[in-house]
């Protein structure tokens, strides 16, 4: 058994308040195996976004990971990383792509800057070697390389998101997370997107921590999926295992709750 | 009121609000507090502390505490009356011009960039000047006059993003009159950015009019913290040393900013949650310390 | 349930920029809407959906073509019209956050609408109708009236929205996107309380979304729209089920389907640019493909 790339143990996460804790993430625990895409579905608030950002610490006051807890990327647990440590892991090893990535482009660099900017702070290499380094992973993403001149508001919402992608792509990590990452472009955008994404994954071999609400496009593109509700993760199988033999209610209860484009519509009864 | 409750959980605000509680009842109960006149030569001139006089005496034998105490009436009104005048001109023409647009807006800019462009001070002092020994009242009212254009500024912006919001649009569509939008709708969604505005102004105007006074333009007459600091300075108080004269209005005037200053940062605080800090981390910091968790 | 339309633009078309470069924001689009249906808008950003809720909201005028009201073309008119225009149409917003006002109660906010436009009732007849509202989208009237949005769920908010449109006793309902911000297991209880109203008060719903299996749930007629113009129309299991136009067939095929992985794609998603591109020209034709199902051909 390879050693997963991911191994979430005994995740808790609270958000500490002036008197009360909000217990964001109860006990989660899974792995994610090498080249895999692993989705992590739910609605808002159960907590999904809060272990994405828990994986590459990304967290601020007054969020907090309890002691127990264990994210062990590669093996190493990134929870005892000290600062030196997190910055060569992060970009490097693991990469996050998040909802409004599109606006996390700095509006007055280039995109080439952008580039070298990531580029420079983890690998120090010169000017010349970045753009061509640049041009290679505009190329990944379909985006031809006269548009490293422009500047993000030259590019639409899609191009943007896969200029981020490419960016994260930059260092080859062998994991990247999406948080919601086309949840606000149109549907052939997205689709657009996520088959370049599956390509991508074949051909460079990284797996996908992949977060969404949508269930239909994650069973589409996942190779597994957890569903979580309220901060525990409920079910976890494989993608045509939660479309076809759901085992959680809560998990039933979602498919009857979105209506179907082709074949029999959902009855429509909403069960409390 | 939630925000009442609000405010009297947070540290600053509750520093700032009994500073200025203190300030208002000391101006109120004014003639309780000391037997002495303010404008009768009662002692010997620049006594220094004593236990017959708290503060001291000026050079004209004025009882220095008295002075304060009656002088915190005047200030005190000034800065009110003052900082609710900007303040009103400041909302109501902010609110029509970011809501109406067009032409309207347009000429309430011009006159805002007109006014927002003339140094303010200079103008003061030209007016006052002018007008000759200002009394606290025309002072007020030249403040007032003078100095909302930042008002118009602030609230016409946050108007305009208000205006786009999903509620005004369903209430244009209900029908609903222009002049309710304005005063039911937008308004009440304003209230933490009029209630800075109006402290900040109330500040101000303390500060601008004790400097009027300062530079002489003041009727000296009046008994004002302004007055005072004039009457310390032409009698050289500091060189001869008799410190008690100059140092009593300039700390009183200090502290009456410090509690307006609080107040102001308190309902920044409350009507912005991201720039909480400090207090209401506490219990955060003490399980990070005891290492029950980590970032 | 009569068949003349309550509501209808008649080859509208609304045009931005300067002369010698105009934007169509919307083209030659016509379409009705008759009581007790619901016609669903489907298209991208950008398609021109919201420049027709727009229009229909006289928030826009048209620049070529008109909005027919109860048969009556609606000029920039005066206020007496305009008046019975804002009883009669209301919308229903996309963000439940935001439309609302949060220093308001909910109380408040369907008395208003109550106060503008049946002025004869008294303070506890008003009430009394506010509480049958709230009862009517399924609200607890004695636990909510007195409540801030803020203490409200996305969901509860929505229906609210829906109470304050209702409380004019409107014939024609716009709803654009009402449930693309709410959870998933959420949408299902507002669309079927707009499906139920539709039904009891025999409403003409326009129901604007990108969401096409939620617009398949609710609506009997759609129209796909893209870069202003609508390509295809039509009664729904027609259109669905036999897509005619390249966009349309675009669209259906870049809709999440589980059934389907993303190898098995449709010969569409490899001309994407070419599909968008010819789209956006300007199609004048109509032809009729079936009954109810017609499409603009492209060029």
């Amino acid at each position: 058994m390879t050693t997963p790339v991911l191994s979430v143990r005994n995740l808790n996460i609270d958000y500490i308040g002036a008197e009360t804790d909000f217990h964001a993430v109860k006990g989660v625990s899974f792995d994610i195996a090498p080249g895999e895409l692993f989705g992590l579905a739910g609605e808002s608030g159960c907590g999904k976004s809060t272990i994405a950002f828990a994986v590459s610490r990304l967290h601020r006051p007054p969020a907090l990971i309890r002691k127990g807890s264990q994210i062990l990327v590669d093996g190493r647990d990134v929870l005892t990383l000290d600062d030196a440590e997190l910055r060569k892991f992060r970009w490097r090893e693991v990469a996050m792509v998040f909802q409004s990535a599109m606006n996390s482009l700095n509006p007055v660099l280039t995109i080439e800057d952008q580039f070298y900017d990531v580029l420079r702070t983890h690998t120090g290499i010169s000017r010349a070697k970045a753009r061509t380094r640049a041009a290679e992973l505009l190329k990944l993403v379909d985006i031809s390389p006269d548009r490293l001149s422009a500047y993000p508001h030259q590019c639409s919402g899609g191009m943007r998101q896969r200029i981020v992608i490419a960016i994260c792509l930059a260092l080859n990590p062998k994991l990247l997370i999406m948080d919601e990452p086309t949840t606000a472009l149109d549907v052939v955008v997205q689709r657009e997107i996520l088959q370049r994404i599956d390509v991508l994954r074949k051909q460079l071999g990284f797996s996908v921590l992949f977060i969404t609400h949508d269930l239909s496009l994650m069973v589409q593109v996942s190779d597994r999926i957890g569903i979580m509700l309220e901060g525990e993760l409920v079910e976890v199988n494989d993608a045509q295992t939660i479309y076809r033999a759901p085992q959680h209610a809560y998990t039933r209860k979602l498919w009857a709750s979105m209506p179907r484009l082709h074949g029999t519509q959902i009855t429509g009864e909403v069960t409390p | 009121m939630k925000l009442l409750r609000q405010l009297l959980h947070n540290r600053k605000a509750v520093i700032g609000l009994t500073i200025l509680v203190l300030i208002v009842l000391v101006a109120i109960f004014a003639p309780v507090l000391t037997e002495y006149s303010p404008v009768k030569r009662v002692g010997r001139p620049h006594q220094p502390p004593s236990w017959d006089h708290w503060l001291g005496t000026t050079r004209l034998g004025h009882d220095v505490f008295s002075r304060l105490v009656h002088g915190a009436r005047v200030s005190l009104a000034v800065g009110i009356g003052a900082g609710l005048l900007i303040t009103v001109i400041g909302t109501v023409l902010g609110i029509i011009a970011g809501y109406k647009g067009g032409v309207i807006d347009e000429v309430i800019n011009f006159f805002t960039n007109m006014v927002l462009v003339i140094p303010n001070l200079p103008l003061l002092l030209v007016l006052a000047a002018f007008i000759g020994q200002a009394s606290p009242l025309v002072i007020a009212v030249i403040l007032g006059f003078t100095s909302w254009a930042w008002g118009v500024r602030v609230t016409r912006s946050e108007t305009l993003s208000i205006r786009q919001r999903d509620y005004v649009k369903s209430a244009e569509m209900l029908g609903e009159p222009g002049w309710r939008i304005m005063a039911f709708e937008i308004f009440p969604n304003l209230i933490s950015i009029v209630g800075i505005n109006f402290i900040g102004s109330i500040i101000f105007a303390v500060i601008a009019e004790a400097t009027l006074e300062f530079l002489g333009l003041g009727d000296p007459n009046t008994v004002s913290w302004g007055i005072m600091l004039y009457n310390a300075q032409n009698a050289s108080a500091l060189s001869v040393g008799a410190w008690w004269d100059l140092l009593s209005p300039c700390l009183a005037l200090a502290l009456l900013g410090l509690g307006l200053a609080l107040v102001n940062f308190a309902i920044d605080e409350i009507a912005n949650p991201r720039l909480r800090t400090g207090g209401m981390l506490a219990r955060w910091v003490g399980l990070t310390r005891a290492g029950e968790g980590k970032l | 349930m009569s068949d003349a339309p309550i509501l209808a633009l008649d080859n509208v078309s609304k045009i931005f920029g300067r002369a010698d470069n105009p934007l169509y924001a919307a083209r030659d689009v016509s379409f009705a809407l008759h009581s007790g249906r619901t016609l669903a808008l489907v298209g991208e950003s950008g398609s021109g959906k919201t420049t027709a809720a727009r229009l229909i909201m006289r928030e826009y005028f048209p620049d070529k073509g008109q909005l027919l009201f109860r048969g009556a073309p609606m000029g920039k008119a005066d206020s007496k019209a305009l008046k019975a225009y804002r009883s009669s149409v209301q919308m229903v917003f996309q963000d439940p956050f935001a439309s609302l006002n949060p220093a308001h109660t909910i109380h408040y906010h369907l008395d208003r609408p109550l106060r503008l436009h049946q002025r004869g009732l008294s303070r506890a007849q008003r009430r009394a109708a506010v509480e049958e509202l709230l009862q009517r989208v399924k609200l607890d009237p004695g636990q909510l009236m007195a409540k801030f949005p803020h203490e409200l769920s996305g969901g509860q908010r929505q229906r609210i929205s829906i109470a304050r449109a209702l409380a004019v006793n409107p014939q024609v309902i716009v709803a654009d996107e009402p449930t693309s911000m709410l959870d998933v297991s959420v949408r299902l209880g507002i669309l079927n309380l707009l499906n139920d109203m539709k039904r009891q008060l025999g409403l003409a719903l326009l129901y604007i979304t990108h969401d096409i299996a939620t617009a398949r749930y609710v609506a009997e007629d759609i129209m796909v729209m893209y870069a202003g113009q609508i390509v295809e129309w039509g009664d729904m299991e027609a259109v669905l089920g036999n897509p005619q136009h390249p966009y349309t067939r675009l669209l259906l095929s870049a809709v999440p389907d589980p059934d389907r992985r993303f190898s098995e794609a449709g010969a569409e998603l490899d001309q994407i640019e070419t599909i968008r591109r010819q789209s956006a020209l300007p199609q004048p034709d109509i032809r009729q493909v079936a009954d109810n199902h017609f499409i603009r051909p492209m060029p």
